[in-house]
């Protein structure tokens, strides 16, 4: 008797959980950390990702008829939380991963091919995901880390040329932050430039006083930096301390964020960083967030949100997903999707200018179209700066050294095939 | 050679060339040591009047900060704000008196340790269900702390003294005195200092455990209250606050986990070493250095004085 009703009960619980799953919606799951030190920056990333899937839950009624379900999953910016985020979505038919952490990205990267289920790195994780023979299951659009260090040599060299130019490069210690500098390893002997590394260990984020005096012993002419959550503001702060003039201080587009600079204010004017969207709320798709979600109340975010670098950015990161998803709906007629049909859709979206103004993004991101090949797409980034209170574009978009960062690109990803026996590949036309 | 010449002799020329750039590095070591010295004084008190490591203290830091910040964003004059952030440290600690100490006296220290990390997570929880996870500025300036700083031209270069430094370093020496005297002159301090060698025998001489508790988590808030104020200016009031907050555990290992002239001896000799060590030696290790230099310092001293600098020698007999 007892084992029946046992029975019973994991027969119910079974069928109500497919039941849920097959009735279900198109599952986005999204990792994100709202807690621990990388928060502050964590917040804003998984709010524009979420209200801008909310807000064509609520203005579209979903995507092709079908509504979205955004599920957030807490890692704490931390890899181990990552990889039972990514276990726990295994069977729900996930459409596609957000890891929002290159650390994250690098454990769960050799799976994704396993369970079938596309990785979307939106200006993160491993670059040479960029080659899509290589990399079938990610993606890693609109640019990597390779592209981005390349543009902002490329922003040096049209300031003062990069010939004879120290540059000290500060990055906090991880994949993340170690992941450009075989950029600057080969290309420094290229364009006759010398630098130096500050790694900043995590727990040494708010400490800098060292680094900071061995750039005031080194002398360097420019300093860039990848850094990421408390790390950027304290960063500036110890620039502005040592006297290094903030206008010859270039952050990558994850250091120089609103929440970076804001609490700065006018003592970070000068200060610089990379970026690939514009801030601002003036853009039809951040209004519509405002007025279907925000005002509403269906936000974890203030009003503060929208507009800023992080969450539009991540408002444009769930876009792509979007349009991916709606692309695979149109490519194979199904409106339930899988991640197979995702990956498909990944590889052949059109954003151009028209679809970007039919949705709201025009001016505020550069164009980009899927590909089976170049899973990176354009690569360009520009440069703002901070006036003292907000962020001003100051730069057009500049394009990586296309050739060689694509053959760094290749280069790394041939590396990576070699080092993971039977990794699968695919051949584009 | 080349080894031998990065270690004995570039070091002290690079000194002797640029003397700004080594006084610079003694003043700002000197500055974080004390600050260092701050956050293991908040480990300090408790561990002296419980006998175990406080995993909450770098929590209380971000928890004191951030009310401090919100009181204030509330249109609390800036040093009411303060007041009121001591008046809900009192409570917190009578709070946690009387539903976590209490039920524990006596029972093994690993059941104290445990009960303070089951805290730590509380108050992360509490703390950002009610002040949210973005960052803020610290209100420094509103409580009068001077900004800017003063130079001192020296050999063609300066140094330069950040006024909140200096305020800091000052703050955190008359913290440290007045504490150092607290528990060393007055009644309450030898209560504790009895509470911490044996609770039951503290209490058969009428000492009152309970309100010994009280006290000291109080004054640890207070602690972590100036550490918040602080720390806060040099970056920002974020929960990454916390991290910092585990520098201490070093910084204890050197002067002893019940010292108080321990905690600031050991702040100054992580702070001002690291710093050196960084500039000087970090290039030959492909810097990072200061990552590792405190815990290395400190397995040395495990290895060697695992008491510490000024740590009470437990002989105990079989």
């Amino acid at each position: 008797m007892k084992k029946t009703i046992i029975s019973a009960f994991v027969a119910i619980s079974t069928l109500i959980t497919t039941v849920g799953m097959s009735f279900g919606d198109l599952l986005v799951p999204v990792m994100t950390y709202r807690v621990g030190p990388f928060a502050a920056n964590g917040t804003q990333n998984a709010n524009g990702f979420v209200d801008y899937l909310t807000m064509l839950n609520e203005r579209d009624g979903g995507i092709g008829g079908v509504k979205i379900k955004v599920e957030e999953c807490e890692t704490g910016y931390k890899a181990e939380k990552g990889v039972e985020c990514y276990e726990s979505y295994r069977g729900k038919n996930p459409l596609v991963h957000t890891p929002n952490s290159t650390g994250i990205t690098l454990q769960i990267l050799a799976k994704a091919p396993e369970d079938k289920t596309p990785i979307l790195t939106m200006g993160y994780g491993l670059s040479a995901a960029a080659k899509g023979e290589t990399f079938p299951w990610a993606f890693n659009y609109p640019t990597s880390y390779f592209s981005q260090m390349t543009s902002i040599l490329k922003y040096i060299d049209s300031q003062t040329g990069l010939k004879d130019q120290k540059i000290g490069f500060i990055f906090l210690e991880s994949g993340y932050g170690r992941e450009p500098i075989p950029v600057l390893e080969q290309l420094a002997p290229k364009f006759g430039f010398e630098y130096f590394l500050l790694p900043v260990a995590g727990k040494d984020a708010q400490n800098q006083s060292s680094h900071w005096l061995t750039v005031r012993k080194e002398k360097p002419d420019w300093m860039i930096m990848w850094g990421w959550g408390v790390m950027n503001p304290t960063a500036v702060k110890a620039a502005i301390k040592s006297r290094y003039p903030l206008d010859r201080f270039v952050g990558n587009w994850w250091s120089a964020g609103d929440v970076d600079l804001g609490p700065i204010g006018e003592a970070g004017k000068g200060y610089k960083g990379a970026t690939f969207n514009a801030t601002g709320t003036d853009f039809p798709a951040v209004q519509d967030v405002i007025k279907h979600v925000v005002s509403k109340g269906l936000t974890k975010t203030g009003s503060e949100g929208p507009g800023t670098v992080l969450y539009n950015r991540a408002m444009w990161n769930a876009a792509l997903i979007a349009e991916a998803i709606k692309t695979a709906q149109d490519i194979t007629g199904k409106k339930e999707i899988t991640g197979e049909d995702m990956r498909i859709g990944l590889e052949n979206f059109v954003l151009d200018e028209a679809r970007l103004k039919e949705l709201g993004f025009a001016g505020m991101v550069a164009p980009i179209v899927g590909s089976c090949k170049d899973h990176e797409g354009a690569g360009a980034a520009f440069i703002q700066q901070w006036d003292g209170s907000k962020w001003v574009k100051i730069t057009d978009a500049i394009d990586p050294m296309k050739d060689i960062a694509q053959e760094m690109l290749t280069k790394a990803a041939a590396q990576y095939a070699s080092n993971n026996a039977g990794w699968t590949t695919q051949t584009c036309n | 050679m080349d080894l031998l010449t990065g270690i004995f002799i570039t070091p002290f020329a690079e000194m002797i060339g640029l003397p700004d750039l080594f006084f610079q590095a003694l003043w700002d070591g000197f500055v974080s040591g004390t600050l260092y010295g701050l956050i293991a004084l908040g480990f300090v008190l408790i561990f002296k009047a419980s006998g175990v490591f406080n995993f909450a203290q770098p929590i209380l830091v971000v928890l004191a900060a951030l009310a401090l910040i919100s009181f204030y964003k509330m249109g609390v004059p800036a040093w009411i704000s303060v007041v009121l952030v001591l008046i809900m440290f009192y409570a917190l600690a009578w709070l946690i008196e009387r539903l976590i100490l209490r039920k524990l006296v006596n029972t093994d220290g690993n059941i104290l340790f445990m009960s303070t990390v089951a805290l730590s997570f509380i108050i992360i929880g509490a703390a950002q269900w009610i002040f949210g996870g973005r960052p803020s500025s610290m209100i420094h300036k509103e409580l009068g702390f001077p900004v800017g700083s003063v130079e001192w031209p020296m050999f063609g270069g300066g140094v330069y003294f950040e006024l909140l430094d200096i305020s800091a370093a000052v703050v955190a020496v008359l913290l440290i005195v007045c504490l150092g005297l607290f528990f060393s002159r007055t009644k309450i301090g030898r209560g504790l200092r009895a509470v911490a060698d044996d609770h039951q025998a503290a209490l058969s001489v009428g000492i009152s455990l309970n309100q010994i508790w009280v006290i000291v988590w109080f004054v640890a808030g207070v602690v972590a209250l100036v550490t918040g104020i602080f720390w806060g200016a040099r970056s920002d009031v974020s929960f990454a606050l916390q991290i910092i907050g585990f520098k201490a555990l070093p910084v204890l290992i050197i002067g002893g986990f019940t010292s108080v002239p321990g905690a600031i001896v050991g702040g100054l000799m992580i702070g001002i070493g690291e710093k050196m060590f960084e500039i000087y030696w970090g290039p030959l290790l492909g810097s990072g250095v200061e990552g590792w230099f405190a815990y290395f310092i400190a397995l040395g001293f495990l290895l060697f004085k695992p008491q510490g600098l000024f740590g009470d020698k437990i002989i105990e007999r079989v």
